[in-house]
């Protein structure tokens, strides 16, 4: 499903944020990013969302070449990806419905599809009755699950994770991957950026740990 | 190497009813989004109002003076010249001729002597004038055209009716008054088409300047759009129609302006046109004004959104 040929990412400033990474993720493989601080785990997951373009290499993701993408196609791979944020990134001036809703409004869809999904992925994340606030009035744990929300309503085969529990406690933290686990239940290819080892340890699953830019151990590594 | 064949494709949605739907609720709420700060949105569509305003009101005003200027009785004459051999009692005969004729108004003889008298006090050769043993002038009939007559058109044909009396050798007409008045309005139309090309520019900028700082305001949620798949027509579409919303609301105010222009200088014009005896009143509006207005102020709008949206637009990119 994803795929990482020689990557390398020099930030236009000349640094390297990435060096010859090589990675493969099954379909419906659950993975961890690990590593310090400034170690590449963002510049990672920014090339699979498409936020940057790797400067060498090839990234693969979902069958295809993501240098080869042509920018109008981006939107479409985007779909396809959702992506978690430390900060959420939500609108606030809006509903938590609305959030939610706004990867479907995007690809056109209907109303009374809109508010199904939203219904289901509201249920998933455990914040039905929350529906009608704005995110402002929210708890940074319950914002974070509407951010996980609106990742996964468009039922994207990819779900990208950066630092996802950054700000919460071990208690919240712990319900988050747990959340995560369930979603890569179902078949959705997890890979989840976070420097809480402990956290995700227990957990049992493929850890890649990165070091300055490159992998520096791979505990689901087969070639 | 297979991997580098074709890629495998997006799926994207063309269906034109779902389509036209998305737009439909894209300029409602595009205009939602407007009312919910009527003030800021009532001034910028009064400057675009403005703008429309003044150019289609200044070529209201350029065309109605020029309807003035070949309906006006009076502003052209005719002069007869006639032929040497007449006599003033035959030239006498002829302006009674052609003062009976029902297209004239008037018309009144200067004889020979008289034509000389006046050439003498006029043009200061009197001296010359009095080493030729005849007098060189001929007899001219100038005659006004009535009212009936209503055009430059219509003074030339008659004119040229006049040329066929047998003692007349010329009929000239002047238009002098006519043209300079023609001359004057057609310098005005090209000044106030000069003034609607600026106004137009300015129309554009007003619009693209509203459209940037719209752009810079929901900076945060261009670039969450774009995280979670809107592609760049689905995030340019509120400004475009935000754009066509200023244009025609602007062009609504102009309207408005134009036609409560007319309205107060209606009854001036008809007490000034009394004055001379005119009918003349003012015209409503005219196809240009109206449409220059209602087709332009839109169309002004969105492009300066299109401009905006081209420029700032792509600079905002998630990260
Ligand atoms: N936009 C950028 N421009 C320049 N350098 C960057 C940029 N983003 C990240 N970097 C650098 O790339 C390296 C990797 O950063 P990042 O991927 O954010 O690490 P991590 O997420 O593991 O903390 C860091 O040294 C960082 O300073
Ligand atoms: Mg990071």
């Amino acid at each position: 499903m994803i795929r990482f040929d020689n990557v390398a990412k020099r930030y236009a400033t000349g640094h390297e944020g990435l060096s010859g990474v090589d990675l493969h993720l099954e379909t419906g493989e659950m993975a961890f990013l690990t590593g310090h601080s400034g170690a590449g785990k963002s510049t990672l997951l920014k090339l699979i969302g498409l936020l940057e373009r790797a400067t060498r290499g090839q990234v693969w993701v979902n069958e295809r070449n993501l240098n080869k993408l042509r920018a109008r196609d981006v939107p479409y791979h985007r779909r396809e990806v959702g992506m978690i944020f430390q900060d959420h990134r939500l609108l606030h001036d809006r509903t938590v419905f609305d959030n939610i809703a706004l990867p479907l409004v995007v690809a056109g869809m209907g109303h009374a599809e809109v508010t199904r999904r939203v219904r289901a992925a509201l249920d998933k994340v455990g914040l039905l009755k929350k529906d009608k606030v704005f995110p402002i009035s929210l708890s940074g744990g319950e914002q974070q699950r509407v951010g996980i929300a609106r990742a996964l309503v468009s039922k994207p085969p990819v779900l990208l994770a950066d630092e996802p529990t950054g700000n919460l406690d071990p208690e919240l933290s712990r319900e988050i991957m747990d959340l995560f686990v369930q979603f890569n239940q179902v078949g959705v290819t997890l890979l989840v950026a976070t420097h809480d080892v402990e956290l995700i340890s227990r957990l049992g699953k493929r850890i890649i740990k990165l070091r300055d830019g490159r992998v520096a151990a791979d505990s689901g590594a087969d070639g | 190497m297979a991997r580098r064949a074709r890629q495998p494709g997006f799926r994207r949605n063309r269906n034109p009813v779902t389509w036209l739907l998305r737009h439909a609720q894209m300029s409602l709420a595009s205009l939602g989004r407007l009312s919910r700060s009527p003030v800021s949105t009532l001034m910028t569509a009064a400057v675009i109002g403005i703008a429309l305003a003044l150019p289609s009101g200044l070529h209201l005003l350029v065309d109605n003076v020029r309807q003035l200027s070949s309906s006006w009785d009076g502003s052209a004459s005719i002069s007869l010249f006639l032929a040497d051999a007449v006599s003033d009692e035959q030239a006498a005969t002829v302006r009674e001729q052609v003062a009976r004729r029902p297209d004239v108004a008037e018309a009144q003889l200067i004889s020979r002597s008289a034509a000389l008298d006046e050439f003498r006090r006029l043009s200061g050769f009197g001296q010359a004038i009095e080493l030729l043993d005849h007098n060189p002038l001929p007899a001219v009939v100038l005659v006004r055209p009535a009212p009936t007559v209503q055009d430059a058109d219509a003074v030339g044909r008659m004119a040229a009716e006049l040329q066929n009396y047998r003692e007349i050798e010329l009929a000239q007409v002047d238009l002098q008054w006519v043209e300079r008045l023609g001359a004057i309005t057609g310098a005005i139309e090209r000044a106030v088409l000069i003034l609607a090309v600026l106004l137009a520019g300015a129309v554009l900028l007003i619009v693209g300047n509203t459209v940037r700082l719209e752009i810079q305001n929901r900076h945060s949620e261009i670039e969450i759009v774009k995280l979670v798949g809107g592609t760049d027509a689905f995030i340019r579409r509120p400004f475009l129609y935000e754009g066509l919303w200023y244009g025609l609301l602007g062009a609504a105010i102009a309207l408005t302006l134009v036609l409560t222009a007319l309205y107060l200088l209606d009854g001036p014009v008809e007490r000034l046109a009394g004055l001379y005896q005119s009918t003349f009143s003012l015209d409503v509006l005219d196809p240009i004004s109206l449409f220059g207005m209602l087709i332009g102020g839109p169309a002004l709008g969105l492009a300066g959104a299109w401009l905006a949206v081209g420029r700032h637009l792509a600079q905002v990119q998630p990260e």
